[in-house]
Parts: C-alpha cells; sequence; structure tokens
C-alpha cells in the first residue's frame, strides 16, 4: 500500500520552529506505523529520530500521536490509519516537552510516578512468601499489566490544563499498591490520593482508557480508588461532596440539582467560596440560565421508580 | 578521583539488581543504559523463573541435574549449582519486593511446567513474568534512590594498565561525550540478537556490553551456543513463550500430528529448546511444514486459560499474525532468541582469571552477569525459565563482589588522554564522506547471513562462508559514514556504532563455530552431527590478541554428574 505519512519534527540545533515533513512510503499491507517510520529513518531519512524497541508491545518505547491520538507505534498497523493513497500524521506525545522530532522528555510522566512511593511498603515480612490468594494476583495483573508508555499522560484533558494533576498513570500504579493485600500503606497511599491533585481532579473523559494499549483503564482504577474512599467514610473533600449531592438530588427527585451541587461540593457553611462566586451567579442569572434550588427544585413524574433504581444497585452491591 | 564505586553498565533485570546489591553494600553506585530502565529487553520474557524452592518431587540436585543435561553437559558444574543453590532465596526475595507471582490454591507461590525439567519448578506471573520481575526491580531502584545515567550511550571501556576504570560514553539528549570513571565496572547489557534476522530480540539488543569486553581483551566463550526459540512468529519473528507448553500446548505438523512424539518420546513439547528446534526444522525441512512453519495449538486449553495464563500470547497472535489463539493454531518456527555464551566469567563474576594460571584473561575490574555473562550455566543449550534466575542470582552476586573490589583497591585519576583519543576517533568517524552505504542494508546483511548459516542447522562450508562473508562487511564497515551530523539524540550515530559492535561478535560467533568439530547442545553441525565427548568435552574461547581475533578452548568444570546420552 501506498501513504503519505506526515511527521512532525523538530530540531532545536536547526530551529526553534516545528514542523512537518512529508515521506510518501509503499509498503507492505501489514506494516506497522513503527515499521513505516523505521523504514523511513533507515532508507531515506537518517536524521528521523524516534525511541522504539521491542515492535511488540512490551516495552512501552513508542507511544506517539498518530492522528492526535496517542498509541504504540508498534501494534498500530498502518492499514487500520490510513487507507491506500491516504494520508497519516504522526506527531510526538502530548503533555510533555518535545526534545527532537518524536522523542519527548519523559520527566512529568515520571516524576508523577515517582511521588507516589511506587514500591511495596509491608509492615512485617514473613520468612517465606506472603500467603495470598490467586484471586488477589489476578486483580493486580491489570494494573501490573501498564508497560510505563505515557500514552494516557498524553492524552489526559485534565493534565493538559492543570499539570499538578497526579495524572491517570500514577494514579493506576497507586491503584496496584492500594489493592495489594501484602501492602500496609493503604490509608497513607488513599489519604495521598484525596488531596489536591488526587483522584477527585479526574474529570472522567475517558481519554486514557480508550488510549491505553495494555487495558489498564486507568480512569476505571482512579474510580475504584474514589469508591474506597467513600467507602471508608472519608468524605471530606468537594469531590465526595459533589457524588453524594449528585446520588442525593437524583435519587429524590429524578433529576439534577445543578444549584445545590455546586453548593454542596463547595461546602454549605463555606462562606469565602459561596460569596466569592456570587459574581458567577448574577451572570448566570441574568443570561436566564439559573437552575432553580430547592424547594423550587421539583421532583420529576416517575422519581419513585428512580429511587428503585438506586435502592436496586444498593442492595446488589452489599 | 573516581567517580563512582561500582558502575553498572545496562539497567536491566541484572543490572538493576547488580546495583541494588552494590547500593546495599554500601557502595557509591550508579547505572548506565541507553534507554530507561523499564525499556530494557528484560521486560519481554514470558515464561518463568526456575527454583526448587519446595515440594516432595523436586530437589535442588534435581534442578541442577536438569540444567546439566540441559547444557548438553557443556555447563560449568559449580557454578550450575551456585545459581540452583541461590534460587529459592531469591525467589521469595523477589516475591518480598512486590511480584505478583501466580498463587496455588493455599495461596502460596505456584509453579508450571517448562521445558526439560523433570519437576514443575517454574514461577510466573500470567505470561508476562519478566515484565512483571522487571519493573518491580525499578520500583525498588526508586526505593533504594539509586542513580543511573539514563540515555548515555557507552562507545568504549577505560583501560589502564590492565584495569578498568570506567567508560567513555555520549550523553544522547545532548551529543556530549564524557568519560565516567569507577572502581569496578559490572557489564550487564544483555545479548546480540540483531546480528540475526530475524531474532526474538528487541532493536536495542546489539552486543555492545560483549563487543566492549572483547575489544578491551576480556574472553568471550562458547559463542557458537546461539538459542533458536521453537516458538516464534513467522512475520516478526516475535517470541510466543515456552508457557504455552508449559500449559499443554501440542506442537503440529502439516499433516496435524503431534511429531515431538517421535523426537523426544517422554518430555515431547517440553523437550529441550535445541531439540525442539531441531525437530521443527527437519519437519519442515521434509516437507511436512506449512510455507516455512509448523503449528503451535492451544485451542484444548480452553478460552478462560488462555485469556488468564497466556493474555500476551493471545494478544500477539492476534496483533502480529492475526490469528485468534483461542479458535486457530497459529504458526510458528524457530527463531534467534539467546545467546548461551558470552564474556566468560568465573562463579563470583569476574571477567579476569584472579587465580592467573587458568589460561584465559580480561581487565580487572571488569565483572559481567545476566545473559551477557557466559560463567557457564547454560553450557551448550539453555532451558526455559533459567535465564531470569541466571540475571537476578548472578546480578545480585555481582553487586556484592563488585563493592568488595572496589573497596579493596585505592583512588585513581585517569589520563585525560582516553577521553581526548576518543573523541579523536570519533570525529574521524564522522568526517568520512558519503560513499552510497547505508548502515540498516549493511546490518541486514550481517542478519540474513548469520540466520543462514549459523541457525539450528550448520556445516563447515556454511559456516566458512558466513566468517568471509562477515569479515567482508566489516571491510566495508571501515568506510561508513554517519548521514547524520547532528548532536541532539543522534539515532544514526548510534546505530552505526552498534553495527560495529554486532560484527565483532558475529566475527566470533562464526569463528567459534568453524572451530567446534563437534554437535553439542544448540551447535548443531550436519557434517558431524555427533557429540564427541573425548576431544570436545569443553569451552571454545574467542579473544582478541594483539588486535587479532584467536580461538581456543578451555576445560569445563565438572563436579558430580559425567556425561551421559541426552534423550528426551
Amino acid at each position: 500500500m501506498q501513504a503519505k505519512v506526515k511527521v512532525q519534527r523538530y530540531d532545536p540545533e536547526k530551529s526553534a520552529e516545528i514542523t512537518f515533513q512529508d515521506y510518501e512510503v509503499e509498503v507492505p499491507n501489514h506494516f506497522t506505523v513503527l515499521d513505516t517510520l523505521v523504514k523511513i529513518r533507515e532508507e531515506v531519512d537518517p536524521s528521523l529520530a524516534l525511541r522504539c524497541s521491542c515492535r511488540a508491545a512490551i516495552c512501552g518505547s513508542c507511544a506517539m500521536r498518530v492522528d492526535d491520538q496517542a498509541r504504540l507505534a508498534c501494534n498500530t498497523r498502518l492499514a487500520s490509519v490510513v487507507e491506500d493513497g491516504g494520508e497519516v500524521k504522526i506527531e510526538p506525545m502530548g503533555n510533555q516537552n518535545v526534545v527532537k522530532d518524536l522523542v519527548v522528555d519523559l520527566k512529568l510522566f515520571w516524576d508523577k510516578v515517582r511521588d507516589i512511593e511506587p514500591y511495596l511498603q509491608p509492615d512485617v515480612v514473613p520468612e517465606e512468601e506472603f500467603i495470598a490468594s490467586n484471586e488477589s494476583m489476578l486483580n493486580l495483573l491489570t494494573p501490573m499489566g501498564c508497560i510505563m508508555c505515557g500514552a494516557c499522560v498524553s492524552d489526559c484533558t485534565a493534565l493538559e490544563v492543570d499539570k499538578s494533576f497526579i495524572g491517570p498513570a500514577a494514579l493506576a500504579k497507586t491503584y496496584r499498591f492500594v489493592a495489594d493485600p501484602r501492602d500496609d500503606k493503604t490509608d497513607h497511599r488513599l489519604g495521598k490520593m484525596n488531596s489536591a491533585g488526587g483522584v477527585w481532579d479526574c474529570t472522567r473523559c475517558y481519554m486514557c482508557v480508550e488510549v491505553c494499549p495494555k487495558g489498564v483503564a486507568p480512569m476505571d482504577r482512579i474510580m475504584q480508588m474514589r469508591d474506597s474512599l467513600m467507602e471508608s467514610g472519608v468524605t471530606n473533600t468537594s469531590g465526595a461532596r459533589h457524588v453524594k449531592s449528585f446520588e442525593h438530588s437524583v435519587s429524590n427527585s429524578g433529576w439534577l440539582d445543578e444549584t445545590m451541587l455546586a453548593v454542596d461540593s463547595w461546602g454549605k457553611f463555606n462562606l469565602p467560596k459561596l460569596v466569592g462566586n456570587l459574581p458567577l451567579a448574577f451572570r448566570v442569572l441574568r443570561r436566564g440560565k439559573f437552575p432553580l434550588p430547592a424547594p423550587f427544585h421539583h421532583k420529576v413524574p416517575g422519581n419513585k421508580n428512580i429511587k428503585r433504581i438506586f435502592e436496586r444497585i444498593s442492595n446488589a452491591k452489599h | 578521583m573516581a567517580d563512582h564505586d561500582v558502575l553498572v553498565l545496562g539497567a536491566g533485570l541484572a543490572g538493576m539488581r547488580a546495583a541494588i546489591s552494590a547500593h546495599r553494600a554500601g557502595a557509591n553506585v550508579a547505572m548506565i543504559s541507553k534507554v530507561h530502565p523499564v525499556r530494557s529487553h528484560s521486560n519481554a520474557a514470558q515464561g518463568g523463573i526456575n527454583a526448587a524452592l519446595r515440594g516432595t518431587d523436586d530437589s535442588v540436585d534435581s534442578h541442577v541435574f536438569d540444567t546439566v543435561k540441559g547444557s548438553d553437559y557443556l555447563g560449568d558444574q559449580d557454578a550450575i549449582e551456585y545459581m540452583c543453590i541461590e534460587a529459592p532465596a531469591e525467589i521469595i526475595s523477589l516475591e518480598h519486593m512486590g511480584v505478583i507471582f501466580s498463587r496455588d490454591e493455599e495461596g502460596r507461590l505456584g509453579t508450571r511446567a517448562f521445558g526439560g525439567a523433570s519437576s514443575a519448578r517454574t514461577f510466573f506471573v500470567a505470561d508476562i513474568t519478566g515484565q512483571a520481575i522487571l519493573h518491580v526491580m525499578y520500583e525498588q531502584i526508586i526505593k533504594a534512590g539509586v542513580s543511573s545515567y539514563e540515555e548515555w550511550f557507552v562507545t568504549e571501556l577505560i583501560i589502564e594498565d590492565g584495569q578498568c576504570r570506567g567508560v567513555i560514553a555520549i550523553e544522547m539528549l545532548s551529543g556530549e561525550t564524557r568519560a565516567i570513571t569507577a572502581k569496578a565496572v559490572i557489564i550487564a547489557a544483555g545479548g546480540v540478537g540483531r546480528a540475526f534476522e530475524p531474532s526474538t530480540n528487541a532493536l536495542i539488543c546489539t552486543g555492545d556490553g560483549l563487543a566492549l569486553a572483547y575489544r578491551a581483551g576480556a574472553t568471550l566463550l562458547d559463542m557458537e551456543m546461539i538459542q533458536y526459540h521453537p516458538t516464534t512468529l513467522a512475520g516478526n519473528g516475535v517470541l510466543l513463550s515456552e508457557a504455552a507448553r508449559g500449559e499443554g500446548a501440542y506442537l503440529l505438523n502439516s499433516k496435524g500430528e503431534r511429531f515431538m512424539e517421535h523426537y523426544a518420546p517422554k518430555m515431547k513439547e517440553l523437550a529441550s529448546r535445541d531439540v525442539v528446534s531441531r525437530s521443527e526444522a527437519t519437519e519442515i525441512e521434509e516437507g511436512r511444514g506449512v510455507d516455512g512453519c509448523v503449528f503451535l495449538d492451544i485451542r484444548h486449553l480452553g478460552r478462560e486459560a488462555i485469556l488468564t495464563k497466556l493474555g500476551y500470547i493471545h494478544e500477539v497472535a492476534r496483533d502480529y499474525a492475526g490469528v485468534d489463539v483461542i479458535n486457530e493454531p497459529v504458526p510458528i518456527r524457530p527463531g534467534q532468541h539467546y545467546i548461551m555464551g558470552g564474556i566468560k566469567t568465573d562463579v563470583d563474576t569476574r571477567a579476569w582469571d584472579v587465580t592467573g594460571t587458568a589460561g584465559w584473561g580480561g581487565p580487572t575490574g571488569l565483572f559481567a552477569a545476566g545473559e551477557t555473562a557466559c560463567v557457564s550455566v547454560h553450557g551448550g543449550n539453555r532451558l526455559g525459565a533459567n535465564s531470569l534466575l541466571e540475571t537476578v542470582v548472578f546480578g545480585k552476586r555481582a553487586g556484592e563482589v563488585a563493592t568488595e573490589y572496589a573497596r579493596s583497591i585505592s583512588d585513581f585519576k585517569i589520563s585525560e588522554s582516553h577521553l581526548k583519543d576518543a573523541k579523536k576517533r570519533m570525529k574521524a568517524v564522522a568526517d568520512r564522506k558519503d560513499n552510497g552505504l547505508m548502515t540498516a542494508a549493511m546490518r541486514l546483511e550481517m542478519g540474513q547471513t548469520m540466520n543462514e548459516h549459523l541457525a539450528v542447522f550448520r556445516n563447515e562450508e556454511g559456516m566458512q562462508s558466513a566468517l568471509a562473508e562477515i569479515r567482508a562487511i566489516k571491510e566495508r564497515y571501515s568506510t561508513l559514514p554517519i548521514h547524520h551530523k547532528g548532536s541532539i539524540y543522534n539515532t544514526d550515530l548510534i546505530f552505526h556504532t552498534e553495527l560495529g559492535y554486532m560484527l565483532d561478535v558475529a566475527e566470533t560467533i562464526a569463528a567459534s563455530g568453524l572451530l567446534r568439530k563437534e554437535s553439542r547442545g544448540a551447535h548443531f553441525r550436519k557434517d558431524i552431527p555427533d557429540r564427541n565427548d573425548e576431544e570436545w568435552l569443553k569451552h571454545t574461547t574467542a579473544r582478541l590478541v594483539n588486535g587479532v581475533l584467536e580461538v581456543g578452548t578451555l576445560p569445563v568444570t565438572m563436579t558430580r554428574w559425567e556425561p551421559q546420552a541426552r534423550v528426551y
């Protein structure tokens, strides 16, 4: 098949500008994006810089953006992203500084991972192995399957606007320890995750789940930790209050009371926050978009059925 | 003043284990690697790690014997004993670090069967054991705070008065060349799979450590012993783990027959890898293959077992061969995978002869561990799941012994000429004029030659032609220019240097193959198909003497086991 491969180029030695270079290629149909880039590098342009190693989706080196989505170049068939004669765009991963061409500085990624104390911390170490069920070890296979490729961090929309967010990779790694029966720092870890930049800063955009090449589904791991926090009664965060308010208004009235959602999340008695948001409230009111809070927030017809759904789910869980 | 007590070249499993061990012993240690530690090829190991941990029908002696027999009696039995004795403690140590090993019904560590093993003693994490252990090892590196030179590419070992003093390396991010000095250097830089095409190995497996040691005067041992793994994919050569066979997979020819019943009546698919690879190659040669392949069939294992225990194999077969192994057999063939040979070391990982009388040499202060080294624990053929074991056992030992050595010698300062001369040499290469030669094309030529003449079946004529071909490519290599002249992350320069490493090592492989006039382990000669214990129960050596390759032999250390006929 034939394709035009548009690759982002950047060489700080030459120029501070970022450009795109087009390569016209003719490759076998089974070629992956990596095979194609390597062929370009070997036969056409030895200056093209990219990281790659195993070619089998296990080393995590070759994550890059293909048509605006982060993926591993080595397990992306060229034919799956471009038709015969078509065009495909290749860029380095997002949210990181570019060193050269498709090579990024993964400092942000590794700093976040290091910050969460990513090593087993048992209180007491037995003589022989820890006794643990096979189920508990199998449960860890998913987060342990993370190959640290950076795709999730590249496309995380929260990280795009807030670099203080711990990020999907480090959060998924935290879950790996929280869920490990041999680790004794669960409360400490969850406590850290409960604070600024932690689990509550995830906007649930689902990008990390979509781009992860190993099925780690970081967002799902983040949600599992949110569940753990709430179930253990740690609810003094705006995130937890947000969840509770949501549940409360939907289960009672059948739909979301947006104004109370905001007030509950900030904290009913959080005067500075409430007063600080008055200008916003007035602007919304002026535009006629102010959702009336209780007692004006009416119940929808059939809201009793919605309440029953909530009860059924609660009972099924416990 | 030396920059470090211990410098570890390579940050895979053996390298990181050595660094942790040296750190715990109080050394000022640093790792230096051309890739981030978790990108090291250890992550591709799939099947598991061996140990005679417990069990009524297993024992350390049984593990030792299986390994000795597996090596076709070329392994040094004192080294094998050491490895198998240390194995149980290392497994527990790994589990304590946090590795998520599979468990039995009582919650204790569980095992699977594996090739050449008379007892199921392979501890595993699904079929991603290498990745699972490597990542946990990196977690321990973070915990210990061991420093590393990440994405630094080593171009030379610094040798002064026969002592290894450190390395010359390029910082890939900036292109700057520096000398990093250390009282002891541990090489743990893996194998040289990319000298063959295809190979299961990653693109980074270019024999750097082997060539650096060789060029510095170290002795390479048993270089002809190249393991061809029985189950590699036809397309990109990627590995399908022995774990499949460990879980009960069948190997079928074009007639749907389980042909291993003829070649290895007792162990069948779980015979040693060289036996299985030869059997497959024979079936294919005799017309019972399809498109140069035979088939791996795991349908009978069932969907549940496949997705839980062999999930990565399922992924790889789907993504690279378009086959759903739950429903179809997948075509496979033998492919280059591992080198049993390597930098000769004693059981304490020293790459020089401490006694001074054993007839082999190397720079003092140089150590080696992992696939790079040849102690020798694998002799003529490696058993599956013994490689992961080798990395942690000898990685740990190297860290300890290197630290001890570093303490025993006085501090030093090296001459500035090392760095100056190195830079001059690099400039001379960078100044070469364009002459049409391309690095990748030359690597491919070498790879195809090696895969044709130094694979599963060899003969005199083939190996001679391979040696001649390699030497011809080396001649051309001496004029090969570097096309990209930039400083920042110049991979063209890296590949150029790596090709040089691979050519040097390939030459020793071909020469050693010609030297060994018998068939043993993975070295099977159609012109001399029998094992000759009387004349050839010895190691082959390859060494640079005054800049010229010289081959020789060294005795095998035998403690308790005399060679027997090797039947599976």
